[in-house]
């Protein structure tokens, strides 16, 4: 039983710390794989306040988030909007190349080491109940992921918001010719997606560890979890992680000997069968 | 001149130079990751280079020192070797230093091999890698040299059942074959073992099975940095202190650099290695005054030692040689040297090159509100286990 | 209607015939010996890297599959050839082959998974095999040598008179040489009708069944090739370095490589090899300024060239020289 809470929470944590990419990728159509850079920075937000300033850990969550969409609003301003129309292979260039600044800069500010993280006294330990021991944190984790995808998932398909946004995605001439502000929406939508990996990486920091070379090593993951759930489903993002999480730490449990073979067995096995995604759209161009 | 110079370096390369280079300067090339995952590396142990040079002056045998410091980015040895060749090609170094890494130290022995120049090996733990040429020395350790140690410990200190967890890459197999050999070898029980995969976000379901079998303690070997973090935060999560279980590792998981962000949950954790930065002794006292008076950001660690240590052994061999850095005289001078390190006494042993030391066991406790690895116990003038 | 359907296939025959540009460009090799005689490593890394780089750009930039795990060919190939090595058959061009032949049989297996799906799917299953391959080689360190590298290599005297030397001369020479041989061989593959149909797929999959031509099969074939291509990049790395470590295998390298295609100008054969050029060198001249921080400038560099010169420095090079026609 606590097998399969760790695998969920495991998962969860997947699914925070890449929602902001299948935002950004799926959703805009961008291949920022700076995406690690914005949750470093998020994670560096919130652990600089927490230990120099004395800042309660949850009230550095949203401010972790905001000052990475502020830093994301300006680069997109500045030069992500350059390249919405180039290939995905420009983007890919020219996002690697901020990661690489983004590693420099966190090595010259903040030194190679590891970040220390204490978490308050009501986030640690574990509820023991007869058979299952439960995480605080992992719950918390759990519970703030659910809430997000839930919340996500209202915004895009329920909300006026979202509407406009698929319409920008998929056919940019005509949304604007009924009106809506394309570059609005984009703007801000890519400041939801830098916000969620600042989020998500402020919340990773305690089970992640950060360093300057987080962008880089966590980056198959995220993009592991994109793949398999379909790009731009925020469902099918939570429902990846979900598997991958929950088979990932099974596997470890019970064979550990291919414990780091599961989880990209699962991958390509799940993209074989299901080349789109689980839930993903028929590509969309 | 070019040429000259060429045929110079070409001479020397050959290990048939005339001694005329009292007046020349001494080139040292350091290859080090300076960049990557294993910057903190680099950084330590150029801090210490450069703290030797700062306090004794940079002059060794009346050969003015130059350090050049090469970034080979961590596990890149193709990388590593580029830079040594190019040390030795290009910049004609006397003498390389550095090599954090294993595989940097193996892809670059042949270059020091061919070349007959010394190479000193300042943290590369693998202990065949002094085998590699004749003309290594090492002055860090070696990694059964810091696992056996605290296996004797363990075995002689009520510990009887261990639980191993390593990660499944090669010093990890090292690391768990040491620690079998002496834990059995004194009478104690493995009661269970577990290769953990490298790259390893969650330590979760490892910890479930360690509570489950309820041993002694668990002998812990990771690659140092957010995994020992990230399993000892796991261990209190669960609370498997309370469930009466000891974790033993080998000290460069407790490392100085480290150990803030594993934080408080290190408490207790019982290690060996052969540097604390609250060693009792006078050198040692000045060596961390002096670094953190040069270094005010950083704390000294082993590596920063190493490194210091390293600058110290040229130093004092070359004041042996009267300044002749050419392979063979500088590694026979260097055979056998000992002398008073921050850490204690060392000495190169002169069969295998690799370095004679104490190792020290230690408890991570808290020293006027700092975390520190204080040092209960030791095992005097240590050879290398390994190579036996 | 008879002179409707003869086409005029000339451009197509003259587009094989070697330009005084490309006659130039080889004789860069020849002045760098000579112009850089103390970083003939470097030189020696480049040409290596540059064949790895011509052997993605055949998958990616001829036939249009993504991957980011063509480090699994590159690995392959270098343990091939080091493995050879170390259990006594050190004959460099024997490895080659033989390294050849190893990742050619990877490269055909895996192309039918890498047959299904769209970009992302396809980028990701090639990052798992790679990844899969990896953790392989990890786990058989009793073979391998693991992270700590493959023990005991004793690379033979090239064509058993050239002994690798200390300052890398025989080392330069014969990955120039490999190299400048593969170039050929892939030059006149892009041209050949095979290759024009590799490009008729990237450009239109669906219409290219119409003409008769096989997609699956010309894909399967191609991404043969270009695994071998790059295991024979990978075994000379290996003897020329005289070591393997599981870096090889690594996710970074794969990564690099599709960002050094991509900074070259994919679809280019000329791509490959300059964007290789100007990404070593820029990472070897920064690493020497700032050991630290060079990550940052070369960051920038990377930025900067995609806001300024789409489609790669040979794109950027194309826009030039058609600036200049119009000038005349």
């Amino acid at each position: 039983m606590t097998v399969i809470f760790d695998g969920i929470a495991s998962g969860m944590l997947l699914f925070l710390i890449s929602v902001g990419l299948s935002v950004t990728l799926g959703l805009m159509n961008f291949v920022n794989l700076a995406h690690g850079a914005f949750a470093m920075l998020g994670g560096y937000v919130c652990v600089t306040l927490l230990n120099r300033a004395g800042v309660p850990f949850l009230a550095t969550l949203p401010i972790a988030a905001l000052a990475t969409a502020l830093v994301g609003v300006v680069l997109e301003r500045t030069l992500y909007r350059r390249l919405y129309a180039a290939s995905h292979l420009d983007q890919v260039l020219f996002s690697i190349g901020l990661v690489f600044m983004s590693i420099a800069g966190a090595h010259y500010f903040f030194g190679a080491q590891q970040q220390p993280m204490v978490l308050p006294e009501f986030l640690q330990g574990q509820i023991n109940l007869p058979g299952l021991d439960i995480g605080v944190y992992r719950l918390f984790l759990i519970v703030l992921s659910l809430a997000i995808a839930y919340g996500l998932n209202r915004l895009v398909r329920g909300t006026r918001f979202g509407a406009q946004l698929r319409a920008s995605v998929d056919n940019p001439r005509a949304a604007r010719g009924v009106g809506i502000n394309v570059e609005r929406i984009f703007t801000l939508t890519f400041a939801l997606g830098t916000a969620l990996a600042g989020l998500g990486g402020a919340l990773g920091v305690e089970m992640l560890g950060l360093d300057p070379s987080f962008p880089v090593k966590y980056i198959v993951y995220f993009l592991i979890v994109v793949a398999v759930g379909g790009s731009g489903n925020i469902m099918g993002s939570l429902v990846a992680s979900l598997i991958l999480g929950v088979v990932d730490v099974a596997g470890k449990y019970y064979v550990p000997q291919i414990g780091a073979f599961v989880i990209y067995a699962v991958m390509v096995v799940m993209l074989i069968f299901r080349p789109q995604g689980l839930f993903g759209r028929r590509a969309a161009r | 001149m070019a040429f000259r110079k060429t045929v110079a370096a070409i001479v020397v390369a050959l290990g048939a130079a005339a001694p005329a280079f009292a007046a020349e300067p001494l080139k040292i090339g350091m290859v080090l990751p300076m960049s990557g995952p294993f910057a903190a590396y680099g950084k330590q142990i150029e801090n210490g280079a450069r703290l030797y040079l700062k306090q004794n002056g940079d002059t060794f045998a009346g050969r003015k020192v130059e350090l050049i410091i090469k970034d080979d980015t961590g596990i890149a040895p193709e990388i590593s070797k580029r830079a040594a060749q190019e040390l030795v090609v290009k910049d004609k170094v006397d003498i390389l230093a550095g090599f954090g890494l294993t595989p940097s130290a193996f892809a670059a022995a042949p270059v020091s091999k061919e070349a007959k120049k010394p190479m000193i090996v300042m943290n590369a733990a693998a202990s065949a890698v002094t085998t590699k040429s004749d003309y290594i020395l090492r002055v860090s350790h070696t990694l059964p040299q810091i696992t056996a140690p605290v296996a004797d410990w363990a075995a002689k200190n009520k510990i009887r059942k261990v639980y191993t967890l390593v990660a499944d890459f090669g010093p990890g197999h090292d690391a768990e074959a040491q620690f079998k050999k002496t834990f059995t070898a004194a009478g104690g029980e493995i009661v269970g073992e577990v290769r953990t995969p490298v790259k390893n976000p969650d330590f979760a379901p490892f910890l479930q099975k360690i509570k489950d079998v309820k041993p002694d303690a668990v002998f812990l070997f990771v690659p140092p940095g957010e995994q020992t973090v990230a399993f000892m935060k796991g261990f209190a999560e669960r609370d498997l202190a309370k469930a009466g279980i000891r974790v033993i590792a080998t000290g460069d998981l407790t490392e100085e650099d480290i150990l803030d962000a594993v934080g408080d949950n290190a408490l207790g954790i019982i290690n060996s290695l052969q540097y604390s930065e609250v060693h009792d002794s006078p050198e040692n006292k000045a060596y961390v005054q002096a670094y953190y008076k040069a270094y005010p950001k950083d704390r000294p660690n082993y590596m920063s030692v190493s490194g210091y240590d390293g600058m110290q052994l040229i130093a004092k061999t070359l004041e042996k040689t009267g300044g002749d850095a050419t392979g063979d005289k500088f590694v026979a001078a260097a055979k056998g040297m000992s002398w008073v390190s921050p850490r204690g006494k060392i000495a190169i042993d002169p069969a295998t090159r690799d370095i004679v030391q104490t190792i020290y066991i230690r408890k991570v406790e808290k020293v006027a509100g700092k975390l520190q690895n204080v040092e209960f116990d030791k095992v005097a003038d240590l050879r290398d286990p390994g190579k036996q | 209607m008879q002179a409707a359907l003869t086409l005029d296939l000339a451009p197509i025959a003259r587009a094989d015939r070697w330009r005084p540009a490309e006659l130039a460009f080889w004789l860069i090799p020849v002045a760098a010996y000579f112009i850089f005689p103390d970083n003939l490593v470097l030189l020696t890394q480049i040409a290596i890297t540059a064949l790895f780089c011509l052997s993605l750009d055949l998958i990616l930039g001829y036939a249009g599959i993504v991957s980011l795990g063509h480090a699994a060919f590159f690995g392959l190939g270098a343990y091939a050839a080091g493995l050879l090595a170390a259990h006594g058959y050190g004959d460099p061009l024997f490895g080659l082959v033989a390294a050849a032949i190893v990742t050619a049989v990877l490269g055909y297996v895996t192309s039918f998974l890498v047959l299904r799906g769209a970009d992302l799917t396809r980028l990701m299953v090639t990052l798992g095999v790679a990844m899969m391959l990896y953790e392989v080689a990890n786990k058989l360190t009793s073979i391998t040598g693991g992270v700590d590298g493959l023990q005991g290599m004793e690379v033979l005297p090239v064509l058993g008179q050239f002994e690798f030397d200390l300052y890398g001369k025989t080392a330069y020479w014969y990955a120039i040489a490999v190299l400048f041989v593969l170039f050929c061989v892939a030059r006149k593959l892009v041209h050949s009708p095979f290759g024009l149909s590799l490009k008729g797929i990237r450009l239109n999959v669906g219409r290219m069944p119409a003409i008769g031509a096989p997609v699956n099969a010309r894909l399967s074939a191609v991404y043969t090739i270009g695994a071998a291509y790059a295991g024979i990049a990978g075994a000379l790395l290996a003897q020329t370095t005289q070591f393997v470590a599981l870096d090889v295998l690594s996710f970074n390298r794969s990564a690099e490589l599709l960002l050094i295609l991509v900074l070259g100008g994919s679809g280019s054969l000329y791509g490959a090899l300059l964007g290789t050029i100007v990404f070593m060198s820029a990472h070897h001249l920064l690493s020497d300024l700032n050991p630290q921080y060079w990550q940052f400038w070369l960051g920038a560099l990377l930025v900067v060239i995609v806001l300024f010169a789409r489609d790669g420095v040979m794109g950027g090079l194309r826009r030039l020289g058609a600036a200049l026609g119009r000038n005349k």
